[in-house]
């Protein structure tokens, strides 16, 4: 395939290091045009900061970068969207008080007698949102006030406003509904057929499977090795991407099967339109999931469980006591004994620029303090045993969470709320754009906390996990649970079924979303 | 479907769109009203009505304080706040009270001397914010106090004098409307909505709203940031030099300093613009100045000892502010109030 013709854009011996960690080492990459390209790896393999070298947001410490011949440097962003380069980042480059066409324009907004010309902008911005297929998305709204996968669609539209010549998406599917999966997916193949180069990240191997012409996989900050999609098996692909044998994923369930009175038992849960009478029961050492499709009410009930949403009605009963959850600090508390990972681990679970010890001990600092006062060595105690636990990186302890890859980010998230030696725990999509070595890690991690006598709640939007980590699913449809699959029952083909509200499941799975969302 | 949607739009997708303009005016609409009302309560209980000199009056003591709200918006667009702009305001009073003197042409020269020094007061904040990499708040909190140390060099003491024609033509009013006022729409129309509807003021909202985002998108972060600067020390000049006209001399006093600055934080505030930044408009803080200002006013006709304006201006600016946040009883996701 990149026998005779030049590669569009080709990188070499491209190294860059941050401080004393070395993120890339003598990498290349190329890529062609009218291909899609899977760039694959760990996090922290190296992929997120080659993308920002291509972007012009770092610079590389070596190496050269030739785009259509040409050696090529960019100093800034804006010189690499002027080179015909434009990134879909995974962390929203999206401005949150400015409307919908605000952003897309923002880059080179139309203009006339020198000043932005509103009117062209919104055409444009119109033309950008039905090319992406979300014209369900009003030019005027602000963007903060559209929900993530909205805003994430945005984000694409944005992208392609400028009409590059490289279009990178990084992780970009991530927070998508189905629906808007398929109609992203139509359109890359269509930007594929006009001869745009596509760099396509992600973590879903089916997604790479469907969509990418060729991958390219790192590891560790080096380049491992480039082939056409399908020559290899997903195993040989994993094994590539973590350096070890891939053995089984998933943890085997429990042998013996929980029973007993249930820890944790909703009756009638609404809230605002969005929950309509969920029922549910967790006995200790089970792990239940929640599935169905994006937005069909299941983060809310984490978060009304939490006490973080007001006037909500129903009863949840805790050992069989009944308890009213007002408030995060309530639901933590010793005799509740809850925990939530949030969806959104930058802006819900983690204080940025505070050390990884500052950000493990918060929600545990009660039980080390007596009068107020922070007891120092039992702190230290409870992190150092919480880090071995979750093998957090140990060179950045003293150090800002922020420094951290995505994956120990959310083992700090995890880790925090470990402290507190939770009995109910609400895990809310935990493993959203995070590796495969640290998903098999905390897969682990919720099957061993189970067998410690947790029950645990997991929400997840990729059907893989559900199937293999949960004891029961719940699927959800319009806000409250519609069905219940467990045993052989609990496989792709029903769960997709039931998070359509279908009765019988007699068609494939990737399909049937396609048609019936869209 | 690309064309229909853009040429003949739903009727659902146009009450939207209103729906977006007006939200996004929410806070400026805010401001006119309780401008409105209370302007309206003053010319009531005021015993000879409102007659053109009472307006005159009230518009040339609104513009000062407008004019340096104005300044003081653009800063607070990008996510910063300028302390600088009271002494720049001081320090413009006492140039022109040495230099806008003489004949038409020096009384000229002299008016774009003034303006050119705001300006480039405003040029060094941004460029030591920029390229200091520091924060606007302590920035401008330095290089107001070198600002007001250069008035009180120019003008020891109070004194001077000013051209004494364009002075009365700017505090006079034209078929009953004050110059000041027209000075005010001249500002808003030849400085505040070109920056508005430019790049690099569309750059200074993006900048307010995200600066990461804003540099990631490729928007020209630095060259936005020096010239939200760069304009407020423009707008504090013009500030400077109505103020000149207003009482025929200069005067480098602190407090008068002090006292623009913080009142021009709280304008802007009442005028609905966001002090995270990203959200508002200097048309709000011509509203919010003028809202502080009446406070005064309300004093007088009701005959309440004017040495007690702080307390009511103070309760007012709490009053103001409470009702931007009265949305937040609706919220019922208690996530929402953290952002």
């Amino acid at each position: 395939m990149d026998g005779g013709s030049t590669p569009l854009l080709r990188m070499e011996g491209i190294s860059k290091h941050y401080g004393g960690v070395r993120a890339l080492e003598d990498a290349r990459f190329a890529c062609d045009r009218g291909s899609i390209h899977a760039l694959l790896g760990e996090n922290g393999a190296g992929k997120s900061t080659l993308i920002k070298i291509v972007a012009g947001v770092v610079p590389p410490d070596s190496g050269t970068i030739i785009l259509d011949g040409q050696p090529v440097s960019f100093a800034s962003p804006s010189a690499a969207n002027d080179a015909g380069i434009a990134c879909v980042f995974q962390e929203l480059s999206l401005l949150p008080d400015l409307t919908v066409a605000d952003n897309i324009a923002i880059t080179n907004p139309p203009k006339r007698f020198g000043l932005i010309d509103n009117r062209a902008q919104r055409r444009l911005a119109e033309q950008a949102l039905a090319r992406v297929g979300a014209e369900d998305i009003h030019p005027d709204a602000p963007v903060g006030d559209l929900p993530l996968s909205r805003r994430q669609m945005v984000e694409i539209a944005k992208a392609l406003a400028r009409d590059p010549k490289i279009l990178i998406l990084d992780e970009a599917t991530s927070a998508l509904t189905a629906a808007d999966v398929v109609k992203v997916f139509k359109m890359l193949k269509h930007l594929k057929a006009d001869g745009l180069a596509v760099i396509y990240i992600s973590h879903r191997m089916h997604e790479i499977a469907e969509l990418a012409d060729e991958c390219t996989v790192y590891r560790n900050g080096r380049y491992v090795a480039t082939f056409a999609t399908g020559t290899k098996s997903h195993g040989a692909i994993v094994e590539m991407m973590i350096g070890r044998e891939y053995s089984s994923v998933f943890p085997p369930l429990s042998e013996k099967k929980p029973d007993g009175p249930p820890m944790l038992s909703v009756r009638g849960l609404s809230w605002a339109g969005r929950l309509n009478g969920v029922d549910l029961d967790v006995r200790p050492g089970e792990v239940v999931g929640l599935g169905g499709l994006d937005g069909q009410g299941q983060s809310q009930l984490l978060l009304g469980l939490f006490g973080a949403l007001i006037g909500m009605t129903g009863t949840v009963e805790i050992d069989g006591k009944p308890v009213k959850l007002a408030s995060p600090q309530k639901a933590k508390a010793a005799e509740v004994g809850m925990a939530l990972i949030p969806e959104d681990r930058k802006n819900e679970g983690l204080m940025l620029p505070m050390t990884v010890r500052e950000n493990l001990s918060f929600a545990a600092v009660d039980g080390f303090s007596r009068f107020g006062i922070v007891n120092r060595k039992a702190e230290e105690a409870a992190i150092d045993e919480v880090i071995k636990l979750l093998q957090i990186r140990s060179d950045g302890i003293d150090g800002p969470v922020a420094a951290l890859s995505g994956g120990n980010q959310q083992k700090v998230v995890i880790g925090k709320w470990l402290m507190t030696k939770p009995r109910i725990i609400l895990l809310n999509d935990p493993t959203r754009g995070i590796d495969v070595g640290t998903k098999q890690e905390l897969y682990q991690l919720m099957r061993t906390l189970a067998e410690g006598g947790a029950a645990i709640l997991f929400y997840s939007t990729d059907y893989d996990e559900l199937i293999g980590c949960c004891d029961r699913v719940l699927v959800f449809y319009g806000g409250t649970v519609t069905r219940t699959l467990s045993g052989s029952a609990l496989n792709e083909r029903n769960l997709v079924a039931a998070a359509l509200n279908l009765s019988t499941a007699d068609a494939d799975g990737p399909a049937l979303v396609a048609t019936a969302a869209s | 479907m690309t064309a229909a949607s853009a040429t003949a739009e739903p009727k659902g997708r146009s009450r939207e769109a209103w729906r977006h303009r007006l939200a996004a005016q929410r806070g400026v609409l805010l401001a006119v009203a309780i401008f409105a009302a209370m302007f309206a309560i003053y010319g009531w209980k005021q015993e000879v009505g409102l007659t053109a000199s009472i307006i005159n009056t009230a518009a040339n003591k609104g513009a000062l304080l407008a004019l340096v709200a104005m300044a003081q918006t653009l800063p607070v667009l990008i996510g910063g706040l300028d302390l600088s702009v009271g002494s720049v305001f001081v320090l413009t009073n006492c140039l022109a009270s040495n230099i806008v003197v003489g004949g038409p042409l020096m009384t000229a020269l002299g008016v774009v001397g003034v303006l050119a020094v705001g300006l480039v007061c405003g040029v060094i904040n941004g460029v030591i914010v920029v390229y200091g990499r520091l924060q606007p708040i302590i920035v401008t909190l330095a290089t107001g106090a070198v600002y007001f140390g250069l008035a009180l060099a120019l003008r020891p003491e109070p004194g001077g004098s000013v051209n004494f024609e364009l002075a009365d033509l700017m505090t006079r009013s034209f078929y009953g409307v004050p110059s000041s006022v027209i000075l005010l729409v001249a500002a808003v129309v030849l400085i505040w909505i070109p920056y508005r509807r430019s790049v690099l003021g569309r750059a200074a909202y993006a900048i307010g709203s995200s600066e990461q985002a804003a540099f990631m998108s490729g928007v020209p972060v630095a060259r936005a940031k020096i010239l939200a600067f760069a304009l407020a020390g423009l707008l504090s000049a013009i500030a400077g030099l109505l103020l000149t006209f207003v009482t025929y001399s200069g005067a480098a006093k602190a407090a008068l300093g002090a006292d623009y600055t913080l009142n021009s934080i709280g304008a802007v505030v009442i005028g609905g613009t966001s002090l995270f930044g990203g959200s508002g408009s200097a048309i709000g803080s011509i509203f919010g100045a003028f809202v502080m200002r009446t406070v005064g006013d309300l004093l007088i006709v009701f005959d309440i000892n004017p040495v007690l304006q702080p307390l009511f201006v103070g309760i007012v600016l709490l009053f103001a502010v409470s009702l931007g946040s009265l949305r937040l009883l609706h919220i019922r996701n208690r996530l929402d109030l953290y952002r």
